[in-house]
């Protein structure tokens, strides 16, 4: 062979197995689903979405965990979302550049690495002992919250450095401040961009397992946390609560996990529902991400 | 000359780190009339305009010696409001840089962020910044359209208005049309010569056609030196400097 047929031998290979792993990649995915979708789809139903969880397959529900997941993901925006938003802010628009801040970034950076689990242990050390929140949806939140911070800081910073200096010119050269200037200018135009790392974020913490099992979560919940809101028929009517938050909780995740340990096979079945049910969410919150994320590249 | 010099810029020395830019400059600008600040590029064209609203206190390293005057004040004395001090002075960049919102919005921001929220009031700045800008007839249909969507020349034009609507006494641009087409330029040079009547401006470019055609006084840079600074025609005419002269007959640069 001459060089030159070697060369474009080379290149067909190349071609076919990168050709080979891509498919394998898809395949196993495919067949996975496939799986899943067989397996769960006809116990997909009404009563399958509204029931609390049953030592009968066919009369347990997820009710109790899409609610509780719904529960801990609010508790974690909540938490997150703000804190996160605000070290990034710090950190890109106003931190010196010096050791200390140095420092700080690379931990962020390390933190967003560290396996799920550490946070777990870590929320069940700060917030369920020594804050004496015990298991209750605010610890479980906070976790995931802790879980998802270094991801929603890295993402924020991001996007504010997309922004080009020449709009932070624009609105200094008019005289507005450093901080009207983040206010105004700087977070509407990142703001997709911030939305869409959150909520990648979350859509990947809405799937942990492991740190809420550390913390303790329980897996067996025949009941909602108490809703916030209640309304009674004598003054005051409507009535407000926290303690919810307070309250012990299962996520889908968590549910799942419980039903496929179980022996009998209409327990598997339900995981298997329960599986089309979480990633249902993921998809649609990915969706979201990824339009937002189209949408504002037309940007500049 | 007439009237009282606006910025007296006296021995300026500036750094970015270690690097020496600008080397003892001495200037004057004139109320009332362009000044260009013209040389090759990498010269400190850009460095010596940032120093006068003070844009350059961005960058971390930046440093000088030496004093400008602005008005008979201490432009960098500590008791210098910079927000204030911006809105006397206002600036138009290289490359058209609007906000990202409507066209409305822009010229409106200087205000906003002042406290004004009287719609009618706004409504009357805005046009008559734009009027002012050379731009009122062609946007006066749609100020609810985003800026992006308008021409590179139109939206330095409203960049140019935007500056105006926060009722600037100094004008700064930093090659205003370097980004533009020739029929683009010859609008935004007229409205330098419209605004002259009412502005102290002060243009960088290293165009000498351009320097020409709209300043007053020119001041050639070189190398971070201060070469030459004389009326424009007398300098296009009879430069006094051999690298004047060689800037001007295209030498280099
Ligand atoms: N932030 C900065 N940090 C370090 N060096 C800088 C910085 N900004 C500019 N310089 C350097 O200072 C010198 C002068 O830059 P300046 O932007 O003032 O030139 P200019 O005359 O405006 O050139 P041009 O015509 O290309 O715009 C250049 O050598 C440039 O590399
Ligand atoms: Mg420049």
């Amino acid at each position: 062979m001459t060089r030159n047929q070697w060369s474009k031998f080379s290149d067909r290979v190349f071609q076919a197995v990168g050709l080979f792993t891509t498919f394998f990649g898809l395949a196993v995915l495919a067949v996975l689903l496939y799986d899943v979708f067989t397996d769960g789809f006809s116990r997909l139903n009404w009563q399958f979405i509204m029931s609390y969880p049953s030592r009968k397959p066919e009369q347990a529900g997820i009710l109790a965990a899409w609610g509780g997941t719904i529960w801990i993901m609010v508790t974690t925006a909540l938490f997150a979302i703000p804190i996160g938003i605000g070290s990034g802010i710090y950190l890109e628009e106003y931190a010196r550049k010096n050791r200390l801040t140095n420092f700080i970034e690379i931990n962020i950076a390390n933190l967003a690495g560290v396996p799920s689990v550490i946070y777990g242990l870590l929320g069940l050390a700060i917030f369920a002992r020594a804050m004496k929140l015990d298991r209750g949806v605010i610890t479980g939140g906070m976790t995931l919250g802790l879980l998802v911070l270094p991801v929603i800081i890295l993402s924020t910073r991001e996007a504010l450095r997309a922004v080009p200096s020449s709009i932070r010119e624009a609105s200094l050269a008019l005289g507005a401040t450093k901080w009207q200037t983040v206010r105004y200018q700087v977070l509407p135009a990142a703001l997709a961009n911030i939305m869409t790392g959150i909520i990648l974020a979350m859509s990947r913490a809405i799937g942990e397992t492991a740190p809420l099992i550390a913390i303790g979560a329980l897996t067996y919940i025949p009941f909602l946390p108490t809703s916030p809101v209640s309304v009674s028929k004598s003054a005051p009517f409507v009535n407000f609560t926290l303690q919810g938050f307070l309250d012990p909780f299962t996520v889908l995740p968590i549910q799942i996990f419980n039903w496929v340990s179980r022996p009998q096979k209409g327990f598997l079945v339900n995981a298997a529902a329960g599986i089309i049910v979480l990633l249902l969410i993921t998809l649609f919150m990915n969706a979201i991400a990824i339009y937002l994320r189209h949408k504002n590249q037309k940007r500049w | 000359m007439s009237g009282e010099t606006v910025f007296k810029i006296q021995n300026l020395n500036t750094f970015y780190g270690a690097k020496q830019i600008l080397k003892k400059v001495n200037l004057d600008i004139p109320p009332k009339a362009v000044t260009a600040l013209m040389g090759p590029s990498g010269c400190g064209k850009s460095t010596l305009i940032r120093c006068l609203n003070r844009m350059n206190d961005l960058v971390l390293n930046f440093r000088y010696e030496g004093d400008i005057i602005y008005k008979g004040t201490d432009l960098y004395a500590s008791s210098v409001d910079v927000t204030e001090l911006r809105r006397e002075i206002g600036m138009v960049f290289q490359k058209p840089n609007p906000f990202p919102k409507s066209i409305f919005e822009n010229i409106a921001y200087g205000l906003r962020i002042q406290g004004v929220k009287d719609r009618d009031y706004l409504s009357g700045v805005v046009e008559e910044s734009l009027k002012r800008g050379a731009l009122w007839e062609e946007v006066k249909e749609r100020l609810n359209d985003s800026a992006l969507a308008l021409s590179g020349g139109q939206q330095q034009r409203l960049c140019i208005a935007r500056a105006l609507a926060v009722k600037p006494e100094v004008i700064l641009f930093d090659e205003p049309c370097s980004a533009l087409d020739p029929m683009a330029t010859a609008k935004i040079e007229e409205l330098i010569l419209e605004l002259k009547k009412n502005y102290t401006i002060a243009i960088v470019t290293h165009n000498t056609a351009q320097a020409a055609r709209v300043s007053d006084f020119t001041a050639f840079l070189y190398m971070g030196d201060l070469i030459e600074f004389e009326p424009t025609g007398k300098m296009f005419t009879a430069p006094k400097d051999s690298r004047t002269e060689a800037y001007l007959t295209g030498k280099f640069g």
